[in-house]
This record gives C-alpha cells, sequence and structure tokens, in this order.
C-alpha cells in the first residue's frame, strides 16, 4: 500500500466514524434530519450517475423511477398490506419499470436518451397526477407508520438515520465494487468506445441494459428511504424539477466519480434547506445554479477541486518527484459534458 | 358532441402545430431540443395577456408577446448557447436551468393567480357548422396555423434562406464547407422558434388561460410532437400536431384520468417502429 492509500484509508475510516456517531454529538434532531435527506439523495445520485457517469446516458426521467418505488409501497401500506411485503413489491415494481424504461430509451444515446427518458418520467408524473382514483392525485399518499424491523423502532429521527446510513454504506461499498468489476470495466467502454467494445464481442445493448437496471434498484432504495422519512408523497416527487434537481447533484459534484454525486448531493439538500429558510426562490436558485455550473465548471466540483489540489501538490513536491496521487477517479479522465457524433449508433 | 371534439381537435392541433414547429426546426438545425420551449410559450402568453387585458388590441398584444420571445430567444442563444458550441449535452441542461429561471420570474412578476384574457373583439361568436354550434375564435386559430404553415413552407423550401436552413439540418459541416454560415442559420432559426412559441402562447391564452405551470404542461406536448413527426420536418410537426390534438381532446372526454398517458401511446409506438419519426429527416 502506497502512501496516499493508507492517508485515504484513514480518512474513510474517519469519515465513517463520524457519520456513524453524527446523531450523538448534534443534539438538533433538524440537523439529523437534513443529514438523513442528504444521504438518501446521495444514493439516489449515485445511482443515477451509474448512468451518467459510467454509460455517459443522461437521463432526465429517474425522478419518476424514484417516486414509483415511494408510490407503490405508499399505495400498498395504505391498502393495508405488511411492512415487508410493500418494501419487496416496491424493489421488484421499481426494477421492472427501470428494465421497460431501458428497453425503449436504448433505442438512442445521446441526447435521444434524454428526450426519452424525459417523455417516459412525464407519463409516470401524468400518471400520478391525473389518475386521481388510484393515486390520490395531487393530494399524495400518506404512509401511516415507519417500519419497525427486529423490533426496533424507527420513528425516531437518529433511529432512521442510522438506517439510512447503512443504506447508504452498503450503496457506496456496491459503487466501489461496481467500478472496480469487469462489469464497470466494460461499461466505460461502451460509454466511450462502442463501436470497438462491440467489434471487440461485447454485447453493448446488454451491458447497458444492466446498468439501466442497476441505477434503477439504487433509485428504489433512494425512493423507499424517502417515502418513510417523509411519511408522505406526492406528484411533485415525480416531476421534472426532481429529475432535474438529482441530475445537478451528480453534475455538480463531478460525473464518474465516487465522491462526486454525494458531495453534489450534500450541496444541492443544504442549498435547498438554507435558501428556503430566507428566500421562496428555490426555482431560481437551481436554474441559476445548473447555468452557472454548466457554464463555468462542467467537470463538477469534485474531478475540479481534485485537479486544483493535485497542482498544489505537484508545485509543493517539485516537479521530479511529483507522485500523483491515486484518487478513486484516477483512471478516468475528467470528463466534459459532450455527446459523441457516433456513426454507428 | 362529435363533431364539436372534431373542431376542438383541429384548432388544438394547430396551436401546438404553432408551438412544435420551431421546437422542430431548432432540433433539426442545432440538434438539441430545446427545453426552454415552454417557457418561451408561457412567457409569450403572460406579455401578450396582460397587455391585452389592459386594453391594449388583441393581435398589437400576441405581436408584442411573440416579440419579446424572438429577443429573449436571440440573447439565450446569442450569449449562453453559442460558448457551449460542439456541447449538445451541456446546451440542452443549459435550457432546462434557464427554464427553471423563467418560471420562477413569470411567478414573481405575474404572482400565481392565472390570466384569461378575453377573445379579441369580432371572434366572439358562434357559428353554426357540422350540426353544432362551433366559436368561432377556433376556426381563426385554425386560419391562423394554416397561414403560418404556409409561410413556414414557402420559406423553408422556396428561399434561399430556406435551403440554406435545408442544407443546414441534413449535413451541417458541409453546408459549412459549402461557405453557408451555419452558425447565423441557428440564431436565426432560434428566434424565429422562440417567436413562434411565443405568439403561439398568446393565441393560446384564450383557449388554455395562462398559469404558473403552463410551460411544464406544454414542453412535452411539443416534445412528443417532434417525436412523433420526426425532426427538422414541418409536414411531421404538421401531422403530429393534428394527431395530438385529436388524441388530447377525445381522450380528455372518453378517458379523463388517463388522458394524458394515452397522448404518449402513439409516441412509444413510434419510437419502437420507427425511430427517426413518421417524416423525420434525422434520428434521434
Amino acid at each position: 500500500m502506497s502512501r496516499v492509500n493508507v492517508i485515504q484509508g484513514v480518512a474513510l475510516l474517519l469519515g465513517t466514524a463520524a457519520l456513524a456517531t453524527l446523531p450523538l454529538w448534534l443534539a438538533d434532531s433538524y440537523y439529523v434530519n437534513i443529514a438523513t435527506q442528504i444521504l438518501f439523495y446521495a444514493v439516489f445520485a449515485l445511482a443515477l450517475n451509474v448512468l451518467v457517469g459510467y454509460a455517459g446516458l443522461t437521463s432526465l426521467g429517474h425522478a419518476a423511477l424514484f417516486g414509483v418505488s415511494g408510490y407503490t409501497a405508499g399505495l400498498l401500506l395504505a391498502s393495508g398490506q405488511g411492512q415487508l411485503a410493500s418494501v419487496l413489491a416496491a424493489l421488484v415494481v421499481t426494477v421492472l419499470m427501470s428494465a421497460l424504461f431501458a428497453v425503449l430509451s436504448l433505442r438512442a444515446t445521446g441526447i435521444g436518451f434524454l428526450m426519452i427518458t424525459l417523455a417516459l418520467g412525464q407519463i409516470l408524473w401524468g400518471l400520478t397526477y391525473r389518475w386521481a382514483s388510484l393515486t390520490n392525485g395531487d393530494n399524495g399518499v400518506t404512509v401511516a407508520d415507519r417500519p419497525s424491523p427486529l423490533g426496533l423502532s424507527l420513528a425516531d429521527p437518529s433511529a432512521f438515520y442510522w438506517l439510512t446510513l447503512l443504506a447508504f454504506l452498503v450503496c457506496a461499498a456496491s459503487m466501489v465494487l461496481f467500478v472496480r468489476s469487469p462489469f464497470g470495466a466494460s461499461l466505460r467502454g461502451t460509454r466511450d468506445q462502442p463501436r470497438r467494445m462491440s467489434a471487440l464481442g461485447f454485447d453493448v445493448w446488454t451491458i447497458r441494459f444492466l446498468a439501466f437496471t442497476l441505477s434503477g434498484f439504487w433509485s428504489a432504495v433512494a425512493g423507499l428511504l424517502f417515502v418513510y422519512y417523509n411519511q408522505f408523497i406526492s406528484p411533485q416527487v415525480m416531476s421534472l424539477q426532481s429529475s432535474a434537481e438529482v441530475l445537478l447533484m451528480v453534475i455538480s459534484g463531478g460525473t464518474a466519480t465516487l465522491a462526486g454525486p454525494v458531495v453534489g448531493a450534500a450541496l444541492v439538500v443544504i442549498m435547498k434547506n438554507v435558501v428556503s429558510a430566507y428566500v421562496e426562490r428555490w426555482n431560481m436558485v437551481l436554474g441559476i445554479v445548473f447555468v452557472l455550473i454548466i457554464s463555468f465548471m462542467p467537470e463538477g466540483l469534485v474531478p475540479g477541486t481534485a485537479r486544483l489540489v493535485r497542482s498544489a501538490y505537484r508545485g509543493l513536491c517539485g516537479p521530479g518527484k511529483a507522485e500523483v496521487p491515486a484518487s478513486e477517479g484516477a483512471s478516468e479522465q475528467p470528463r466534459e459534458l459532450r455527446v459523441r457524433a457516433e456513426a454507428g449508433r | 358532441m362529435w363533431s364539436l371534439l372534431t373542431i376542438n381537435s383541429i384548432s388544438f392541433g394547430g396551436l401546438l402545430f404553432l408551438l412544435s414547429a420551431g421546437f422542430s426546426l431548432i432540433f433539426g438545425l442545432m440538434r438539441i431540443p430545446n427545453l426552454m420551449h415552454g417557457s418561451f410559450f408561457m412567457l409569450g402568453a403572460y406579455v401578450g395577456a396582460s397587455l391585452a387585458q389592459r386594453g391594449y388590441d388583441f393581435w398589437l398584444a400576441a405581436l408584442a408577446g411573440a416579440g419579446v420571445t424572438l429577443i429573449v430567444g436571440g440573447l439565450v442563444e446569442r450569449v449562453l448557447l453559442r460558448r457551449l458550441a460542439g456541447q449538445p449535452l451541456a446546451q440542452v441542461l443549459l435550457t432546462l436551468g434557464l427554464s427553471f429561471i423563467v418560471a420562477d420570474l413569470c411567478l414573481m412578476i405575474w404572482t400565481g393567480d392565472p390570466i384569461q384574457p378575453g377573445t379579441p373583439a369580432g371572434l366572439r361568436s358562434s357559428v353554426a357548422a357540422l350540426g353544432t354550434t362551433v366559436p368561432l375564435y377556433r376556426l381563426a386559430v385554425v386560419v391562423l396555423a394554416v397561414a403560418v404553415a404556409a409561410a413556414l413552407w414557402l420559406l423553408i423550401e422556396h428561399s434561399r434562406l430556406g435551403a440554406m436552413i435545408r442544407a443546414g439540418v441534413d449535413d451541417a459541416p458541409i453546408a459549412r464547407a459549402m461557405g453557408i454560415r451555419v452558425s447565423s442559420l441557428f440564431t436565426f432559426v432560434f428566434c424565429l422558434g422562440a417567436g413562434l412559441a411565443g405568439f403561439a402562447g398568446v393565441v393560446g391564452s384564450p383557449i388554455l388561460s395562462v398559469y404558473p405551470g403552463l410551460d411544464a404542461d406544454m414542453l412535452p406536448l411539443a416534445l412528443i410532437v417532434v417525436i412523433l413527426g420526426g425532426a427538422g420536418s414541418l409536414v411531421g410537426a404538421l401531422l403530429g400536431s393534428l394527431l395530438i390534438g385529436f388524441l388530447y381532446n377525445f381522450g380528455q372526454a372518453m378517458l379523463p384520468d388517463l388522458s394524458y398517458v394515452i397522448l404518449f401511446l402513439p409516441m412509444l409506438i413510434v419510437l419502437l417502429v420507427r425511430p427517426q419519426g413518421l417524416l423525420g429527416r434525422v434520428a434521434l
């Protein structure tokens, strides 16, 4: 292990310890709740990053998958089903829905993919909004109780925080495994050189399809955490604005990195809570941040800062013996928001 | 009832054509779906409707609405989109961010209360036709849409500028190599599309009324029309608009719960069977 890896390991350990003990030293449950929101949005952003970052497919309909999961659980609970059955059904329904999304939207890549996912997301939004006899329309669905797995009550903010943290850690670990796995490598291959991957015998479509369902699964988990956290879900959750928010989390933090979406989720959630306390204009702020990030820092905050740190490090050590820190995104070139014009889609 | 539904469908289709013709041309030429298109529709509608309410002539107000969105569109293209030339994804996301800003500005200026301008004088009566009474204004919308379609067709198919636009849609690099200033065409087409969308917003306002969220209601419709008809094709936009006009009105009358979803069914079928759209020049 190199020195950098040791430093990284220690930092990771300290970070996890800090997160795990957070409800103990944050007395105010308001802040614990914000931390919970950051964590489940981080799961959602990590899920979207599988597509946006590693597959090069920008989806603008992911809030629909997040919402389908929440709605399925909420409606089943409201109809008197058990907690476990509702949770499992929500996961299964959402993964099937993302498979359907994938079949329809993977006919295209780039802008076409974006348009189709946008339209599909709008369909599901329209369903929840207009099909009032099923979904209660704009009034939304209320979830009476949080589950109590193994007899542990999750009603308390700290207890729910720890559940969310557990889900987040499992998700983050699965993302590390995914990125390092041959599957992760082949997915990046289909992003950068789809035709060569095809010529090498890889089934580009199937790889993308699997990535989409993986992304759908973690979106479902995030959606479940959301609906249990708020104990309420309404069509607003599935709107284009929500899809744009999660995309902003991924892009602002940095696509195709592991830390990026987490930082982005923290940024957006904190901004949303702080801004709404002072002004009503969250939409305006969202739009302005979007425009600024895309115009001036398209690579995102994490790769942008990493680049600055790297050059500072090199400056300190002198050019000769500079060791480039092997950050988790070291194998990735900083990717700009580009759509390649491929001849053979 | 059937004949009234038919007339309503055709006039809504005409309105959709005014909205989506520009969307289709922008997509065909610049290869980006302009996610601000619904915002132009709403902005134009707000400007026009509030002018009409203050007693200005309705058609003058409609031109003013179109003028405002034309200028805003031109500024967006020249100042912001141009900086991101060659990065379509960033351009799309930029228009998405701008659409949030426009929506919030409109909410700030015109508050959340819907505005419904009166039908312009001279078109308030109804005529008896096809065994029903048809509001004259609906017929006027149809006539207007046909006139704009004819003008656009002449512009695109029978003018030097149109020939350059078609060349740009078919192959921008070669068009550039032939000495056509494709980037100036971008500005022209973007302004034209934005102006048309703003005009459509004012024309639609007596029927739809103007409210926050109108942009998000109209944008997906333009999106379906273009996926359905094919990007960059005027005839495709016309065909798609009429189809969606019928589905929208008949769906709402017969299956109100599912009307919004029914709109997207033909889009899904077209995507599966013919991804470039019914009459598309450019594949998605």
